[in-house]
């Protein structure tokens, strides 16, 4: 190892340490299930603003969104705008009604009104799929940036990395619950700020800070035509015009679905603080993404970005921190392998602080949902449900190391959009409707949730994500061999056919079926989610 | 025990109480107004930055300064329409829902214990 190697491994160990010392910190005052599952609904709207930050802003955005926009131009900008934009769903319709009629998960707020064990299932299943898909694509960031920086193209080492970030992140959740999440959170979103702003600033410095400079480059350095005009990546034809459109939608409706998101807004004491949180976000998270345009059309104009460069052949996820090496003074440079270093680490603890949230969601959906209320009848006391999400995360971080090991030719922005995919299909109509519908029921709930979840994942399935892709050298680009083609779908995200399908049948169900109860409680949830009457409070320490 | 779980019982009537007080259906009428209407627009407008992207290939990528298309300048609106949007939002509800909801949960403070 040289030195350079040991600042890097330095680094990274460095934030290991921190978050580890975080979780222990926040274990101390960690003890019933409103701690574990909502960080005792005591932090500010700020904080959780930053913590919102610090959950959304994972490996697919910053080392996705710029890879893409390095190697397809302005076509990866409309991931940053559809990421952005999706916020004001949750900010108008969904955070602060949320926070007033739910507890700890999203099934909450259904179970609020309608049959609890079969809305708790649906939601729980749907929660543990999408979460996984999100875990996947942060893992699958992780193992390549090890890779990167200690220089070796090892399988064994990439695996070993995703182990390694699967065993922290059950760690995270298991002894610092919700709150030791939270301060992860909180503190890479500071970071990944401080640290983007520093290469965008090293960036534009080398352009003189003349933004119409910067795109010159990148298209002339890009060496394709309409670098910067949309349609490089999807224009093409019908189909992938189509399949931008799958995907706009997907972007826009999935955030207000994502359960690891939707659960954060329980960790602060009011609605109102909930709003304030979203607001705080919507602003960190659009500084960031503004951000990423820099960053994706630098690495256009100062890298290489064609074929067989490692900016290509790691899926544009080695942009940014190649990037970050290129505006500190080049390979082979101390300020270059420092910077390259810094940012690594701060991708590193993006990475870890993601993963820790979606570990803990979906073991608090396993707890809360299925066991107690599914299996328990509400009958298990703090303690056991508490062992069982304990457990469950142990369970969930296994099952996503050994699924993020044969994914990892994807690009982490693509798996994380066909994570939105699913939310926006399985999770946002039941949020919907369950809040503007006196009518729906739980019936209509549980086909639009199996529905939209059936759907886009199935369509995947058989989409060319999976099988009979190829790249444009004739290379397979499949998840499956060459050999194998079974793919009858044609676009590559599901969003366009399964979001309106699930729409459908949550009305189908609901018109289907008479459910008076639902009804009669409907007047308790309305007024409860838009006054805060008789809403969870935070706990006294 | 069972019913109980599956389907919590019938609630505490002060709801029902509430529900029907001119307040609340003055509050839901101001959410309702607001957040519907804007939610329409600027699905609209996402969407139809979304389509011009890819069936409007020379307007968006008309040069308006430099190396500045529309296409930059229609994404960049897009942030700014979001931003505003969040801003307003925030303001009508500290003026017009705040008031109401906080008066209301008061109302349930007081009655529930009837």
């Amino acid at each position: 190892m040289d030195g350079n190697q040991m600042l890097t491994a330095g680094l990274f160990l460095a934030v290991v340490a921190l978050t580890i010392f975080i979780t222990f910190r926040a274990s101390r005052n960690t003890s019933g299930t409103t701690d574990f599952y909502a960080g005792g609904r005591s932090f500010s709207g700020f904080q959780n603003g930053l913590a919102i930050g610090g959950d959304y802003m994972s490996a697919a955005s910053f080392l996705g969104i710029s890879g893409l926009i390095a190697l397809s131009g302005y076509d990866g900008f409309l991931y940053s705008i559809g990421f952005l934009v999706a916020w004001l769903v949750a900010l108008l319709l969904v955070a602060e009604v949320l926070r007033n009629s739910g507890r700890y998960t999203m099934a909450d707020q259904l179970a609020y009104r309608m049959r609890q064990r079969p809305v708790r299932t649906a939601a729980a299943a749907s929660t543990v799929v999408v979460s996984i898909f999100y875990l996947l694509a942060q893992m699958v960031g992780a193992g390549a940036l090890v890779t990167l920086l200690l220089g070796v193209e090892s399988e064994a080492l990439k695996n070993l990395t995703i182990a390694v970030v699967g065993l922290l992140m059950i760690f995270y959740v298991t002894v610092g619950g919700m709150k030791g999440t939270t301060w992860v959170q909180i503190v890479k979103a500071v970071l990944l700020m401080i640290g983007s702003a520093l290469i965008v600033i090293l960036v534009l410095a080398q352009f003189d800070f003349n933004l119409s400079d910067l795109l010159g480059s990148a298209a002339a350095n890009s060496g394709k035509d309409g670098f910067l005009d949309p349609g490089l990546k999807y224009g093409e034809d019908t189909t992938s015009k189509l399949n931008f459109v799958s995907l706009g939608l997907a972007l826009v409706l999935g955030t207000a679905g994502l359960p690891h998101i939707l659960i954060r807004f329980y960790t602060v004491p009011t609605s109102r603080d909930a709003r304030k949180s979203v607001l705080w976000a919507i602003g960190l998270i659009g500084a960031f993404y503004l951000m990423t345009l820099v960053l994706g059309f630098g690495a256009a104009a100062l890298l290489d970005t064609g074929l067989g460069s490692d900016v290509q052949t790691s899926g544009g996820n080695l942009a940014s921190p190649l990037l970050a090496e290129e505006v500190g003074g080049g390979p082979d440079t101390v300020g270059g392998a420092v910077l390259l270093a810094v940012i690594a680490a701060v991708a590193f603890a993006t990475i870890l602080a993601v993963v820790a949230g979606l570990t803990l969601t979906s073991s608090a959906s396993v707890a809360h949902d299925l066991y107690n209320s599914v299996f328990r009848k509400g009958a298990a006391s703090e303690k056991q449900e508490l062992k069982v999400a304990r457990i469950a995360a142990g369970v969930i971080g296994v099952i996503a190391i050994a699924l993020a090991i044969p994914a990892q030719k994807l690009n982490v922005a693509f798996l994380v959009a066909l994570a939105f995919a699913i939310a926006a299909s399985a999770n946002l109509p039941s949020i919907i409707y369950n809040m503007f519908w006196r009518r729906f029921n739980t019936r209509g709930a549980v086909w639009s949730i199996y529905g939209g979840l059936i759907s886009s994942v199935g369509l995947v399935f058989f989409s060319p994500v999976v099988s009979g892709k190829l790249n444009a050298d004739g290379s397979n680009a499949a998840l499956l061999p060459k050999s194998v083609d079974f793919s009858w779908f044609p676009l590559e995200n599901p969003g366009i056919v399964s979001i309106p399908l699930a729409f459908f049948l949550g009305w189908l169900g609901t018109v289907t079926s008479r459910e008076p109860a639902a009804e009669e409680r409907y007047t308790e949830l309305e007024v409860r989610a838009l006054t805060g009457a008789g809403a969870e409070g935070a706990v006294q320490h | 025990m069972t019913s109980t779980h599956d389907q919590a019982d019938r609630h505490n009537p002060v709801y029902d109480h509430l529900h029907a007080t001119p307040e609340f259906q003055e509050l839901r009428s101001r959410y309702r107004g607001f957040v519907f209407p804007a939610t329409v627009a600027f699905l609209i407008w996402y969407l139809l930055y979304v389509v011009l992207s890819m069936w409007a290939h020379d307007f968006m990528s008309h040069r308006l300064v430099g190396n500045i298309n529309v296409a930059l300048v229609f994404g960049i609106l897009q942030f700014v329409t979001t931003f505003l949007i969040a801003w307003v939002y925030s303001n009508y509800s500290n003026k017009h829902l705040d008031p109401l909801a906080r008066k209301l949960n008061d109302d349930y403070e007081s009655q529930r214990g009837i």
